[in-house]
């Protein structure tokens, strides 16, 4: 559907060629950001406002005999330093994380990983906090790391959280899904195929261009704390601040400005936040915090590092029949993923992929290592992109083991579309699918058998070609309140909708953009519902004072939820317009027909009143029916009735340098069916990214740490990220399959891209390798990598 | 001690201290929060700004060697009234999302299209190589570049693109 045929059905907007609903549309937003106005969070400044800065640990894991902070105080223009001793007077120190666990604000007893926040400086600006950092002196005592997350539960592992009582080892949790006597029954059969493999997601991390910040302004005399945060979630924070800090939650307003980019690395709550909020009630003035990048890669949310093992039994044709697998999870110093208290481990059980499967079993468990915390985040999807690479990986392998085409394997495996509504076998019910139809359309795209042949005469040249294929499905929009919560939360996102008398409109959400547009795309759901032009609609987001509840942006949520909020307020208010314009027209609400932006009596089309007249009406004179009161505007809270299931088929083609092992992606096909498409523009700038983070961790990214616990990816010299230079031309597609339970259809975007590009990279380079027999690389496929499995050496397994 | 450079072609004159870092002379005392910030080692390129009309990393250079010199940021993009056909492509062709990256690729951009009026697409990767987009994966900041190389300023598309912060009010 295109804007142009939106305006056709429209006459009002016709008639001024202006677009209504959805398609291709510029972004409400852009003209400040092409103007260097954007309004960023180091962009808040207010009068008198002081700068704060963190002082961390260098050790992995260490006992803290003391802190001596009495030169910083002297230095001029440093106005407070604060130390764990201090928070715990205010029983701040520790604050519970969102996993049920709990996290050190300032260390008091031990740093249990390097770069763990320590001492906060408040002075006059950052150079000057900067310098006190320096005076400040601390005494440690070191100790054994535990690094390696394979040796996290031997019997004589250090114990990282001696912090808890009785605790004994480094373990956090086990959890199952699917059932494991049926999936081994599979296996056990005569006449299966097995195939089996290590496979290691790596640590990555988010790196948003903008590091995490936020700027606190305590009121004392009305009790008020404002604060500024680059928060993807706002509403959530401000309940937590006022489940941990104590003040009441009416006395807190939490703004989340514009923001460079999220990722997941901005859900959660970071304690140099927290400081801020401390350091403005103790100075008594506004306080500011803006990690570096450094602080940025060491010590905030990463993502992955999930070490995985994946069987699959297969019939000797290539039926797939049965997946499992078991996963340790590295959880780092303290459990503080973000992700629904039922599910520790996400949603990882999704890891029977796009398949029909007989039996799937998997069980993951998570333990402390000395490395930072959280563990959702880039693209934080909630485990699926571990899920997704692992089952697309083994797909590969079993197709290397049957001989058989990866493009084949899957389509004779793919759930039909006339099985949907689809229950897996871990517990899912996939809402829509029509699978084949997407992966006809990549390989119609790539020329995937023109591709094969190529391959086939430059393997005789001794060229090393590679053409990986993947499909893979998400599990997004979390989620119905009955199965999912964050820290007693219920994952639904309110909507407030209010037209004006003269028809404009503000649409109000508890979602929060970091890129992706939503003042534009939800301004355009406004407009399909109740035809007002997108540019007369005001999308208010971002400050807890102004828009409703919600859980915020992550996991792609925003369209999958709060965009169903959106329309549902809409088609209320919708509702509404008819009553008061029945009234206007002096008939019955039903003898009206609603046309894009406007009632008439049927039959009479000449007999109508616009949105715009009807706005009018509800607040001047009109006579209102009973029960209908004078305004345009509605309320509501959207709870999900179910997750919603993207798909999408992508082919990669790599060409490797045989005497250096470079990679080079010289290819990239995408088909994504993300259902209802609202904006054709956005969506696309939404799959770009996704790609190039997918060829950033397949190539290049890696949090990697020494044996010390150093941590080796603490700045974009370590942690390399791709450039221009480094990604293609993506080629992209798409096929439209409507969510049958949201209101729009629409299934979200986000994060297609980041879940399934990483598995087509890694196929492809792998495939490129067969002439050396490689079964497996794990990502990252750096050259020195990729080399040494040219070589036929072992390749040590990434992070560990 | 004393400075004095042209920013976006007035003249600025300010006693710093000599280890203040351009990035901070231009966001914290001259309030110019247009350019931004993201990894103090060069690598990311968020701090681009033009002296004297070539790219630099101006969280790399301090305020001090700029003295003298002539800076121009996204602040002084758009000129006349009118925007720069850069900032019309970056609309465009959506080659931004959050948009935190955008002042940097765009005065690269405007170096690059100075000196080549009509670069290949090797070209602009080359030349925006040096900085770091998490958002768009690049092929859109291309189209952009590439829109604003098609639509030079003085043509009629470009000149139709009011800006009205820098428009002069006619009597």
């Amino acid at each position: 559907m295109t804007a142009t045929t939106e305006r056709a059905s429209n006459p009002a907007a016709a008639a001024e060629d202006r677009p209504i609903g959805f398609g291709r549309l510029q972004r409400k937003e852009d003209p400040r950001f092409i103007r260097g106005k954007g309004h960023y969070l180091d962009d808040v400044n207010l009068p008198g406002m002081l700068h704060g800065a963190m002082l961390r640990s260098p050790y992995a894991h260490a006992r803290l005999i003391s802190i001596d902070t009495s030169a910083a105080l002297k230095l001029p223009g440093v106005h407070a330093v604060i130390t764990g001793k201090d928070l715990e007077g205010l029983n701040l120190a520790w604050a519970p994380t969102l996993s049920a666990d709990v996290m050190a604000i300032l260390a008091t007893d031990k740093v249990r990983f390097q770069g763990q926040e320590v001492a906060f400086v408040v002075a006059d600006d950052r150079y000057a906090a900067r310098d006190a950092l320096e005076l400040i002196d601390v005494e440690y005592e070191a100790l054994p790391p535990v690094i390696n997350a394979r040796k996290a539960l031997d019997a004589d592992a250090p114990v990282i959280r001696d912090d808890k009582e009785g605790r004994t080892n480094n373990h956090i949790f086990d959890w199952e899904a699917g059932d494991s006597a049926e999936t081994d029954a599979v296996f056990a059969r005569d006449d299966v195929v097995i195939v089996a493999e290590d496979i290691v997601y790596p640590r990555v991390h988010p790196a948003p261009m903008e590091t995490c910040g936020a700027v606190a302004d305590y009121d004392p005399i009305d009790g008020k704390l404002t604060l500024w945060e680059t928060t993807q979630a706002p509403h959530a924070h401000r309940t937590l601040y006022a489940i941990v800090a104590g003040i009441p939650e009416h006395k807190i307003r939490v703004i989340s400005p514009d923001i460079g980019g999220g990722f997941g690395n901005k859900v959660g709550i970071y304690p140099g936040y927290v400081c801020a909020v401390v350091g403005s009630i103790v100075t008594g003035k506004p306080v500011k915090w803006v990690e570096d990048r450094s602080e940025n890669l060491m010590s905030t949310s990463f993502a992955r590092d999930y070490l995985m093992h994946g069987e699959v039994a297969a019939t000797p044709e290539g039926k797939i029949l049965a997946v499992r697998t078991t996963v340790l999870a590295d959880h780092g110093a303290f459990n503080a993923t973000a992700q629904p208290t039922k599910y520790p481990a996400g949603f990882f059980h999704i890891f029977t992929g796009s398949y029909d499967l007989e039996a799937a079993h998997c069980k993951v468990t998570g333990v402390y290592t000395n490395k930072a915390p959280g563990g959702v985040a880039y693209a934080c999807s909630f485990r699926v992109t571990e899920a997704v690479y692992l089952v697309e990986r083994m797909v590969d392998i079993l197709a290397l083991k049957l001989k058989m085409d990866p493009a084949e394997i899957r389509l004779k495996n793919f759930i039909k579309p006339e099985q949907f509504p689809y229950a897996n076998k871990t517990g899912w019910e996939y809402d829509s699918g029509e699978y084949e139809r997407a992966m006809r359309m990549a390989m119609d795209m790539a020329g995937y058998d023109e591709l094969r042949r190529e391959q086939a005469q430059k393997r005789e040249r001794g060229e090393l070609m590679g053409i990986g294929v993947t499909f893979f499905t998400e599990t997004v929009g979390a989620g119905p309140r009955k199965h999912m919560d964050i820290v007693g939360l219920g994952m639904a996102d309110g909507a407030e909708l209010r037209v004006h008398p003269t028809g404009k409109a503000v649409v109000r959400l508890s979602v929060q953009s970091q890129g992706q547009g939503h003042e534009t795309t939800f301004a355009q759901i406004v407009s399909e519902e109740i035809g007002i032009p997108p540019e007369d609609i005001e999308v208010v987001h971002g400050d807890t004072d102004n828009t409703p509840f919600g859980l915020g942006t992550y996991g792609s949520r925003s369209t999958p939820v709060s965009g169903g909020a959106v329309a549902m307020v809409t088609r209320k208010v919708r509702d509404k317009a008819r009553l008061i314009a029945a009234a206007m027209l002096e008939t019955r609400p039903e003898d009206l027909e609603w046309e894009k932006g406007r009632f008439f009596v049927k039959g009479d089309p000449s007999q109508g009143k616009t949105i715009a007249e009807i706005a009018m009406g509800a607040h001047g004179t009109v006579t209102l029916p009973e029960g209908v009161d004078g305004n345009l505007d509605a309320e509501v809270t959207y709870d999900p009735p179910n997750l919603t299931f993207p798909f999408g088929a992508y082919i990669c083609v790599v060409d490797i340098d045989p005497g250096t092992g470079v990679v080079k992606v010289r290819r990239f096909i995408a088909v994504d069916d993300c259902g209802t498409r609202i904006n054709e523009m956005i969506i696309e700038g939404q799959v770009h990214g996704g790609l190039t983070d997918g060829v950033g961790m397949a190539l290049m990214e890696i949090i990697d740490f020494d044996e010390d616990g150093n941590c080796l990816g603490g700045s974009f010299m370590d942690y390399l990220i791709p450039t221009a230079m480094e990604v293609p031309d993506w080629e992209t597609g798409h096929t439209v399959t409507p969510s049958p339970h949201h209101p729009i259809g629409a299934k979200g975007i986000g994060e297609s891209a980041t879940v399934g590009s990483p598995s087509a990279v890694v196929n492809a380079v792998v495939d490129a390798l067969q002439p050396y027999g490689v079964v497996h690389i794990d990502m990252p496929c750096t050259p020195s990598r990729v080399w040494e499995a040219m070589q036929g050496r072992h390749v040590p397994t990434a992070g560990v | 001690m004393q400075i004095t450079m042209s920013v976006n072609g007035d003249s600025v004159t300010r006693e710093i201290e000599p280890r203040v870092l351009l990035i901070h002379f231009l966001r914290d005392v001259l309030g110019l929060t247009g350019t931004h910030w993201g990894c103090d080692t060069s690598n990311c390129g968020l701090c681009t700004v033009l002296m004297d009309g070539a790219p630099v990393k101006s969280c790399t250079v301090l305020a001090v060697m700029a003295s003298g010199h002539e800076i121009r940021t996204v602040e002084g993009l758009a000129t006349g009234g009118t925007l720069d056909p850069v900032q019309q492509g970056f609309m465009e062709e959506h080659g931004l999302q959050c948009g935190f990256c955008t002042p940097g690729m765009m005065l690269t951009a405007r170096a690059l299209l100075d000196k080549n009026p009509d670069p290949d697409e090797d070209t602009i990767r080359e030349a925006i190589s040096g900085q770091i987009c998490r958002c768009t994966g690049y092929a859109t900041i291309v189209r952009s570049i590439q829109w604003a190389a098609a639509h030079p300023a003085g043509s009629s598309q470009a000149e139709t693109a009011v800006d009205p912060e820098t428009a002069e009010v006619s009597a």
